[in-house]
C-alpha cells in the first residue's frame, strides 16, 4: 500500500475540484434569511400617502400578507413591478408595500406612475424597518403568515417562475393553516 | 483590419502550440530527434505570434479603436496614453492575453537558456509549457475573445475603471503574472522530470534559478498590488486577506517552500518527491487563482466579470492539468530513489520543517478562503471569512517559521548538534530579545505582541549576523582580512543573508505599524490645523481643479514639525467624467521612519471638511523588505556557479554531441 | 506747530496697534480642529466593532470602510447603541439577528466552523507529525537504500545552501 500515499494528493484535488464545480452553480452574495420562521420584527410606521394613520405590525395578524420592499430610485423594482400588479390583480394575498428610505412625494409619484398593487404602503424614511429585517438589495418580499411568523423571503425582484412555484403553492399551504380555504 | 490580424494570429498560436505540446513528447518518448528538435523553433514561433496579437490588442487601445469591444469597455479618448496602455489588462479578455503573453516570454527564456539540458529533457519542457498555453489559448479563443467587434461602434469608449488609472496599474499586473506563470518552468520541469525519469539533483539544480526568478516577481508583484491598495484605497489598509490577494499569496507560500526544497534536493538528493510535488503544488495553485478570480466563485472586489461558462472552462482546464500531474506523480513518485541520508537534526530537517510549516500556512490561507464555498455547497449557510480569522489562524504559523530561519542557515548538512547550536546562537537570541524590549521603550509603551513581533524580526537580524561574523570573522588579522573574506562570500549565500534581512524588515514594518499609527480624523475650516504625534498638519485652502479626465477638489495642507515646514499635501477628492464614480486620492509624505498620510472626507456645514490624518510609523519598511526579499533572490540567481557551469555543462554537452566521452 | 516727530511716533504706534490686532485677530481664527465625531471615543469603538462586520452590499468591505448607504445607515446603528450602552456582544447579536452570519467577518465557533477554526492546528501537528515519523523511519534504514554523497567539488564545497 506504498502507492496509497502518493495518490493522496490526487485524491485531495479531485475532492476540491467536486466543491468549485457546485460553486459555479452558486451565488456568493445571495445571503438567506436568518429571519425564516422568525416573528416578523414590530414596527409601527406611517401609511405612505396618509401621513396621519399608521400601521402596527400586530394589526396584520390573522391574515396571510406579502411585504414587498421598494423604492422610487430602485431600478430592479421597475422590473418586478408589474408582475406584482398583475399578481395582486389574482387577490390571492394582500400585498403590503414598504417605501424604503424614499421621499414621500417620490414614493407616491412611482406609483402612479407605475401601478399600486398594494393595500396600503408604508413609509420607512430612515430605514430602520428595512434594516430589523434585514433588508439589504431593494427590491425584496417577505410572506408572512396569520400568526405573524415569516415563512419566506424573495431577494432581489420576484420572477414569473419564483411567482408560479414558490409563492402561490405558500399562500395557499399558509391560508389552509389558518383556516381560511 | 488590425483587430482581426491579431485574432488570426492567435489561431495560428494555437496551431503552433498544439504542435509544440504534442510532437516533442512523442519525440522524446520515442527518440525521435527530428521530432524533438521542433520544440524550440516552435517556442520562438509561438511568441512571435503571440507578440503580433498583443501588438494589434495595444494598437487598438492606443489608437482608441472602440469598435473593439474590449477596448470600448476599458478605454476613453481622455483617458491618457498610458492608462490606455494599462487598459490592456484592465478587464479579464486582456488579462488573458497577458497571462499567454508572459508564458510565452518564459518559454523562450527557457529555449534559450537551456542548451545544456539533455535534448530530451528540452523537448519535454517545452512541450508542457505548450500544452499549458493550448488551454489558455483555446479558452481565449472559445469564451474570451479580446478582438471581438462592437457595431455601431459608439463614440468613446466607457474609460477604465478609475481605481486602475494609477501608475500602480500599469507594472502590478504584468509582475504579478511574471511571477505566477513563472512557476509554470519549475511545473515543466517537474513533469519533464517524472515522465523522462530522470529526478536528481542535477534536475534540481537546473530548476533552482528559474524558480527564484518567478519567484522574485511574484514578490514584488503582491508587494506593489499592496502599496497600490494603501495610497489608492484611501483608507491606509494594506492587506485585506481577500480572495484574490490571498491567489496570489499561495502560490508565493509554495514558491517559498520550494526554493528551499530545491536547495536540499540539489545539494543532497534527498526528497525529490517532495520537491517535485512542490513544483505541481505552486503552478496549481496559481492555476487555482486564475479560476477563482473569473469564475464567480468567490466575492471580491478585485474579481473579474464572470460568466458560468468560462467558469467550467477554466475548471475543466485546471482538472485537466493537474489532475494529470498528480496522476503522473502517484504513477511514477514510487520508482524515485531516496537520495542521500542525513540525521534527524541537520541543515535539511530544518528546511523541511520550514516546507512544513508553509505549506500548511498555505493550506490555512485555502482553507479559510474556500471554507464560505464550502459550507454552501454543503448546504450548512453561507458565512464570511475575513481578516480577524486570518490574522488569529496565519500568525502562529509565521512564529515557529521565523524561529527556523535563524537556525537552518547555521546547521551543518548531514547531521547537526543541538548544543552546537544554542552556544553559537545564544548571544543571538539574548541580544534580540533586549533590542525588542528596547525599541517598544524607545517607542513609548511596551505591548507584547508587538514585543513578539519585533523580537522575530531582530532574531533574524542577529542571527543572520552571527553567520555572517562565523565566516568572516578575522581572527586577529584585523581590518583588511575582515574586507577579504567578505568579498569571498558566494554571492548565493549573501543573497539568501539579504533576503532573509528582507523579511525581518517586513516583520519590523508590520508591527511597528500595527501598534504605533495614529489615526485622526478632524473637521477643518481653512485656516484651522491639527497636530498628530508632534506634526502639525495646516489647512490652507481648498480649489476646483480639472484633470484630463476627471474634476477634483484640492485641499492643500501644509505639514510642519516644531516650527520647521515639511511639506505640502494636496489630497483630493475626485469625479471621473464618464462613469461618474468619485473616488477619493489620498496624499502621502513617505519617510524612512514612518508616512504622512493625508485624505479627505466628506465637505460638512460651513465650508468645513472632514479630513484624515494618519501617521504611520516605519510603514514603508513592509515593501521596502519585499523589495530586499527580491534583491537577495536576483544575487543568489547571479552567482557565478550557475554562470560557470551552465558553460561547463555547454562544453560536455557539445563533447557529448561530438561522441567524446567527457 | 505739528511736532512731527511726535506725529510720526503717533503713527508708529497706530500702526503697530493695528498689525498686533490683526495678528491677534488671525491667530484666534486659526483655530486647533476639532475631532470630527462628537464623541472620539464612542467612534473609536464603533469602528473597532464595525471593522469585523462585513457590508452586505459590497463587494468585500468592512462596515467601517464602506461608503454604501447601508453602511452609513448601520454605522449610526451601532453608534446609537453604544450610547445606549449596548455591549459589543449585543451589537453583534443584532446584526446576526437580521443578517445572518454572514455579517461576521469572524465566522463564530460553531459545529459547521469547528473544521476551519482547528484545520489550521490539526495541519500543522499532523505536517510536523508526519515529517518526525518519516525522518524517523529513514534513519532506522539500512545506509545502502540512500544514494552516496557526491564526492566533494571545490564548486560543492563554496555551496551555501
Amino acid at each position: 500500500m506504498k502507492y496509497l500515499r502518493y495518490t493522496l494528493p490526487l485524491a485531495i484535488f479531485l475532492g476540491l475540484v467536486w466543491f468549485l464545480f457546485q460553486g459555479l452553480f452558486l451565488d456568493p452574495k445571495e445571503v438567506p434569511s436568518p429571519l425564516i420562521n422568525k416573528p416578523a420584527p414590530a414596527f409601527a410606521l406611517e401609511q405612505l400617502d396618509q401621513p396621519g394613520a399608521s400601521i402596527k405590525r400586530d394589526d396584520m395578524l390573522g391574515k396571510v400578507w406579502l411585504l414587498n420592499v421598494f423604492a422610487s430610485w430602485c431600478v430592479a423594482c421597475r422590473e418586478e413591478h408589474p408582475l406584482l400588479v398583475q399578481f395582486s390583480r389574482m387577490k390571492l394575498v394582500p400585498i403590503y408595500g414598504l417605501n424604503y428610505k424614499d421621499e414621500r412625494a417620490a414614493g407616491m409619484k412611482w406609483l402612479a406612475s407605475f401601478g399600486n398593487p398594494y393595500e396600503a404602503s408604508l413609509f420607512d424614511h430612515d430605514g430602520r424597518v428595512g434594516i430589523d429585517y434585514g433588508v439589504y438589495g431593494v427590491p425584496e418580499s417577505f410572506l408572512i403568515d396569520a400568526k405573524g411568523v415569516i415563512r419566506y423571503k424573495q431577494i432581489g425582484p420576484f420572477t414569473p417562475e419564483a411567482i408560479q412555484t414558490k409563492l402561490i403553492p405558500l399562500v395557499q399551504q399558509l391560508q389552509k393553516e389558518a383556516g381560511h380555504v | 483590419m488590425i483587430p482581426e490580424l491579431g485574432h488570426f494570429a492567435l489561431w495560428l498560436a494555437l496551431g503552433v502550440a498544439l504542435v509544440q505540446g504534442v510532437l516533442p513528447l512523442w519525440g522524446a518518448a520515442r527518440g525521435r530527434a527530428d521530432f524533438m528538435a521542433l520544440a524550440r523553433p516552435s517556442a520562438y514561433a509561438l511568441f512571435v505570434l503571440v507578440s503580433l496579437a498583443s501588438a494589434c490588442l495595444l494598437a487598438s487601445f492606443v489608437r482608441s479603436d472602440f469598435s473593439v469591444l474590449y477596448v470600448a469597455s476599458n478605454s476613453n479618448t481622455q483617458l491618457p496614453l498610458p492608462y490606455q496602455i494599462a487598459g490592456f489588462w484592465g478587464g479579464h479578455e486582456g488579462s488573458l492575453l497577458l497571462w499567454v503573453q508572459m508564458l510565452v516570454l518564459w518559454m523562450v527564456a527557457v529555449a534559450l537558456f537551456s542548451r545544456h539540458l539533455p535534448q530530451a529533457v528540452q523537448a519535454r519542457i517545452l512541450a508542457v509549457m505548450g500544452l499549458v498555453s493550448v488551454g489558455f489559448l483555446l479558452f481565449m479563443l472559445l469564451t474570451s475573445n479580446p478582438f471581438d467587434r462592437l457595431f455601431p461602434a459608439p463614440p468613446d469608449g466607457r474609460d477604465l475603471n478609475p481605481l486602475l488609472q494609477d501608475p500602480g496599474m500599469v507594472f502590478h499586473p504584468p509582475t504579478l503574472y511574471m511571477g505566477y506563470v513563472g512557476f509554470c518552468v519549475a511545473f515543466a520541469f517537474a513533469i519533464a522530470a517524472l515522465i523522462g525519469g530522470n529526478l536528481d539533483a542535477t534536475w534540481a539544480r537546473w530548476t533552482r534559478p528559474w524558480t527564484t526568478v518567478a519567484w522574485m516577481f511574484l514578490t514584488v508583484g503582491i508587494a506593489m498590488g499592496s502599496s497600490w491598495a494603501y495610497y489608492e484605497l484611501g483608507w491606509g489598509g494594506w492587506w485585506f486577506w481577500d480572495p484574490v490577494e490571498n491567489a496570489s499569496f499561495m502560490p508565493w507560500l509554495l514558491g517559498t517552500a520550494l526554493i528551499h526544497s530545491l536547495a536540499v534536493t540539489e545539494k543532497r538528493g534527498s526528497f525529490k518527491n517532495w520537491t517535485v510535488l512542490l513544483a505541481i503544488l505552486a503552478f496549481s495553485f496559481s492555476l487555482l487563482g486564475t479560476f477563482l478570480v473569473r469564475s464567480g466563485v468567490l466575492s471580491s472586489v478585485h474579481a473579474f466579470a464572470t460568466d458560468p461558462r468560462r467558469g467550467l472552462f477554466i475548471l475543466a482546464f485546471l482538472t485537466v492539468v493537474i489532475g494529470s500531474s498528480f496522476t503522473l506523480f502517484a504513477w511514477r513518485a514510487p520508482t524515485v530513489g531516496l537520495g542521500a541520508r542525513f540525521a534527524l537534526l541537520s541543515k535539511e530537517t530544518t528546511l523541511l520543517a520550514n516546507n512544513v510549516l508553509l505549506m500548511v500556512a498555505a493550506g490555512a490561507v485555502l482553507l479559510g478562503t474556500l471554507y464560505p464555498l464550502i459550507l454552501d455547497a454543503l448546504g450548512l449557510g453561507k458565512i464570511s471569512v475575513g481578516p480577524p480569522y486570518f490574522d488569529t489562524v496565519f500568525l502562529p504559523l509565521m512564529a515557529p517559521t521565523i524561529f527556523l530561519m535563524g537556525i537552518g542557515p547555521m546547521a551543518r548538512w548531514k547531521e547537526t548538534a543541538l548544543p552546537d547550536l544554542a552556544q553559537r546562537l545564544k548571544w543571538a537570541l539574548g541580544v534580540a530579545v533586549l533590542a525588542a524590549i528596547g525599541t517598544g521603550w524607545l517607542a513609548g509603551s511596551i505591548h507584547l505582541l508587538a514585543t513578539c513581533g519585533l523580537l522575530m524580526a531582530y532574531w533574524i537580524i542577529c542571527s543572520v549576523a552571527t553567520d555572517f561574523w562565523e565566516r568572516v570573522a578575522p581572527q586577529g588579522k584585523g581590518f583588511a582580512e575582515l574586507r577579504r573574506k567578505t568579498g569571498q562570500l558566494p554571492r548565493a549565500l549573501v543573497g539568501m543573508m539579504v533576503a532573509h534581512l528582507g523579511v525581518a524588515a517586513f516583520c519590523l514594518g508590520v508591527t511597528l505599524v500595527k501598534t504605533y499609527e495614529v489615526e485622526s480624523d478632524v473637521k477643518m475650516n481653512v485656516g484651522d490645523s491639527t497636530t498628530v504625534r508632534g506634526y502639525r498638519f495646516a489647512f490652507k485652502g481648498v480649489q476646483q481643479i480639472q484633470g484630463p479626465n476627471y474634476d477634483a477638489t484640492r485641499a492643500t495642507i501644509e505639514i510642519s514639525r516644531d516650527g520647521s515646514r515639511i511639506t505640502e499635501l494636496s489630497p483630493e477628492k475626485r469625479v471621473y467624467r464618464v462613469q461618474q464614480n468619485p473616488m477619493t486620492e489620498a496624499a502621502i509624505h513617505p519617510g524612512l521612519t514612518g508616512d504622512l498620510y493625508v485624505s479627505m472626507g466628506e465637505e460638512v456645514e460651513g465650508g468645513a471638511w472632514i479630513i484624515r490624518v494618519y501617521v504611520k510609523p516605519f510603514i514603508d519598511w513592509i515593501w521596502g523588505g519585499c523589495l530586499m526579499m527580491a534583491f537577495g533572490g536576483l544575487l543568489a540567481v547571479t552567482d557565478r556557479r550557475y554562470r560557470r557551469k551552465a558553460a561547463a555543462s555547454a562544453q560536455s554537452a557539445n563533447l557529448l554531441a561530438q561522441g567524446a566521452t567527457p | 506747530m505739528f511736532d512731527r516727530r511726535l506725529a510720526s511716533s503717533r503713527l508708529l504706534a497706530v500702526v503697530l496697534a493695528a498689525l498686533l490686532l490683526a495678528l491677534g485677530l488671525g491667530r484666534a481664527a486659526a483655530n486647533e480642529a476639532a475631532p470630527a465625531a462628537a464623541d472620539p471615543a464612542l467612534e473609536a469603538r464603533m469602528l473597532a466593532i464595525t471593522a469585523e462586520l462585513r457590508c452586505m452590499v459590497c463587494q468585500n468591505q468592512t462596515i467601517a470602510d464602506s461608503h454604501a448607504d447601508l453602511a452609513v445607515d448601520l454605522r449610526q446603528q451601532v453608534r446609537e447603541m453604544l450610547q445606549k450602552g449596548m455591549s459589543d456582544q449585543q451589537i453583534t447579536d443584532y446584526m446576526t439577528q437580521r443578517y445572518g452570519d454572514f455579517v461576521l467577518y469572524r465566522p463564530p465557533f460553531k459545529g459547521s466552523t469547528a473544521l476551519l477554526w482547528i484545520g489550521p492546528g490539526v495541519m500543522l501537528v499532523a505536517g510536523l507529525s508526519v515529517l518526525v515519523l518519516v525522518l524517523r523511519r529513514r534513519s532506522r534504514m539500512a545506509p545502502e537504500q540512500f544514494e552516496a554523497d557526491e564526492a566533494p567539488t571545490p564548486e560543492s564545497e563554496r555551496d551555501p545552501a
